[in-house]
């Protein structure tokens, strides 16, 4: 199973399994990982489930489409180039994952 | 027939999701349907439904096996011509909704609506402020579920003053003809066709205000390319579902946040939970019930086969109240995490108004946890049956003002 490495703001690390094929943002709520809202469940409408990719390596990942792109506009922590929506990141390999100061 | 026979392999229900004691009630049933199995066959329509999270969450997430082109109402446009011109966004597919979403959900972007929020929780304070000091009972429909958002929601679109009492009836309509020919279906073609008319006037290019968000989706259409008719009935999207839905959005809240006094005392002690209570009600209270797609190509979902050319109707509804899915469903509680509920469906039809609705909903309960000391109930609740949402016609209320 990929392991996926949640960094929180405050600098701890929560490492969890993921089942192959389910996002960065479901694994994180169904475990209770705090810093993720994901207010929309995941259809790409709320941008409050924005994460920072620390994952050199990031060929295995979905690209940003569109609507991704437009809505990493509009998070509330500021967008940086290895910004991206957990919601539209399924996971195939171990991924880390750095969360924003604030998600609203 | 090859419906026949798969059906008999699915649990067959002989209830009527669309009688009037359903509409008044639904929850016994809903249980009924999400006991009975995954997918289940309704005699009386000979349709396919779900009724459980995983199975509803799953047809909303697969649309190309199940399709919105077909129509999301009861009627397979594949077989009956429409009623209506069907819509670029709710009644399409890939890629040509691609297209058509694209255009407007460019406009109302979440930093959109962000910067409409002070002016949203203003209004919501004045008129809570003034509902409250009134004295006696109030009707908690009619004074704030409509009030607030038939204020607010006309100017955002840029609407003339004049004729928006004809917005409700339309969205209704509009509603209540997803389902069968009942006497709802009915009633509400026979109100909306005054409607009808004026609507369609809002819709068409230089009808909305210049500033309002009608004039920019008519301009985002046509440089996408959408002649004026498409131009007309991209917007009209907006005006079928965007009041009814938030109306009964509020009105619902307010009924939960009556008849539990203990979770308004929570919402009253902290007003930062008023978001929170919105999406409780929108999962506890579901103002949209189902919606229907149909099968393009032979579908199996979990173990039962679906043939080519069904319907299948999701209840939207009892997927939020699913035990699988949540603990204690039936109990409204504010402090609950209710992200992830269907209320607002899912996938590329997800509710493209829901950031706006959730404003809307945070404003209104927010000024009610500022203005309202106690909230009552004054009399029993008069329930408004409609074939697809749910909500209230009358909530009497007494208000105590802070
Ligand atoms: C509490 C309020 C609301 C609820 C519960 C609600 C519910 C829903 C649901 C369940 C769908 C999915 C339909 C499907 O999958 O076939 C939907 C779609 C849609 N909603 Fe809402 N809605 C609400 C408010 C609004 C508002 C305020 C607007 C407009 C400003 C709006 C505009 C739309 C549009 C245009 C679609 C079609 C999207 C598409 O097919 O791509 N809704 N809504
Ligand atoms: S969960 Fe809403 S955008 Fe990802």
């Amino acid at each position: 199973m990929p392991k996926i490495t949640y960094i929180l703001p405050d600098g701890l690390e929560t490492v969890l399994d993921a089942e192959p094929g389910t996002s960065v943002m479901r694994t994180a709520v169904s475990n209770g990982v705090p810093g993720i809202v994901a207010e929309c469940g995941g259809s790409a409408m709320c941008a409050t489930c924005h994460v920072y990719v620390e994952t050199e390596d990031t060929e295995g990942l979905p690209a940003v489409s569109d609507v991704e792109d437009e809505m990493l506009d509009c998070t509330a922590s500021e967008r940086c180039a290895n910004s991206r929506l957990s919601c539209q990141l399924q996971v195939s390999e171990d991924i880390t994952v750095r969360l924003p100061e604030t998600q609203v | 027939m090859t419906i026949q026979s798969t059906a008999q392999e699915v649990p067959v229900l002989e209830l009527d999701p669309f009688s009037d004691e359903f509409l008044n009630d639904p929850y016994e049933a809903h249980e009924q349907m999400r006991e009975a199995g995954p997918v289940f066959w309704l005699e009386r329509y000979q349709l396919y439904g779900v009724a459980r999270h995983a199975e509803v969450s799953q047809v909303l997430a697969d649309h190309e096996t199940y399709v919105s082109s077909r129509g999301v109402g009861i009627s397979d446009f594949a077989k009956e011509k429409p009623w209506r011109p069907p819509s670029l966004l709710l009644e399409a597919d890939p890629p040509h909704h691609t297209k058509a979403r694209h255009v407007v959900s460019h406009i109302m972007t979440p930093k959109v609506l962000r910067g409409l929020k002070e002016g949203f929780q203003e209004r919501a304070d004045e008129l809570v402020a003034r509902v409250a000091a009134g004295k006696g009972t109030v009707d908690g429909v009619a004074d704030l579920a409509e009030a607030y958002p038939l204020e607010i929601f006309p100017d955002f679109i840029g609407l003339p003053k004049d004729g928006r009492e004809n917005l409700l009836p339309y969205g209704s309509m509009v509603f209540n003809t997803f389902g069968p020919r009942n006497s709802h279906f009915e009633r509400a073609m026979e109100r909306g066709a005054t409607a009808q008319a004026w609507i369609m006037e809002q819709c068409q290019p230089g009808a909305p205000a210049p500033d309002g968000l009608g004039a920019k989706i008519h301009a985002a259409a046509a440089e996408a390319g959408y002649d004026e008719v498409d131009q007309a009935k991209l917007l009209r999207s907006f005006l079928s579902a965007g009041v009814d839905t938030t109306v009964h959005g509020i009105g619902n809240a307010l009924q939960c946040l009556a008849e539990n006094p203990e979770q308004f005392g929570y919402l009253r002690e902290d007003p930062s939970l008023a978001r929170a209570a919105f999406e409780e009600t929108v999962r506890y209270s579901s103002p949209v019930q189902t919606f229907f797609r149909t099968t393009n190509k032979d579908a199996e979902l979990s173990g039962m086969r679906i043939p080519e050319g069904s319907k299948v109707l999701m209840f939207l509804a009892a997927a939020n109240r699913d035990p699988r899915q949540w603990e204690n469903p039936a109990r409204f509680d504010i402090r609950r995490k209710a992200a992830g509920h269907v209320g607002f469906g899912f996938g590329v039809h997800a509710c493209l108004g829901q950031m706006l609705a959730r404003l809307e909903g945070e404003c209104f309960l927010t000024a009610l946890a500022r203005h309202v000391e106690k909230l009552e109930p004054a009399g029993e609740p008069v329930q408004q049956l409609n074939n697809t949402l749910r909500g209230l016609d009358s909530l009497p209320l007494r208000l105590t003002a802070a």
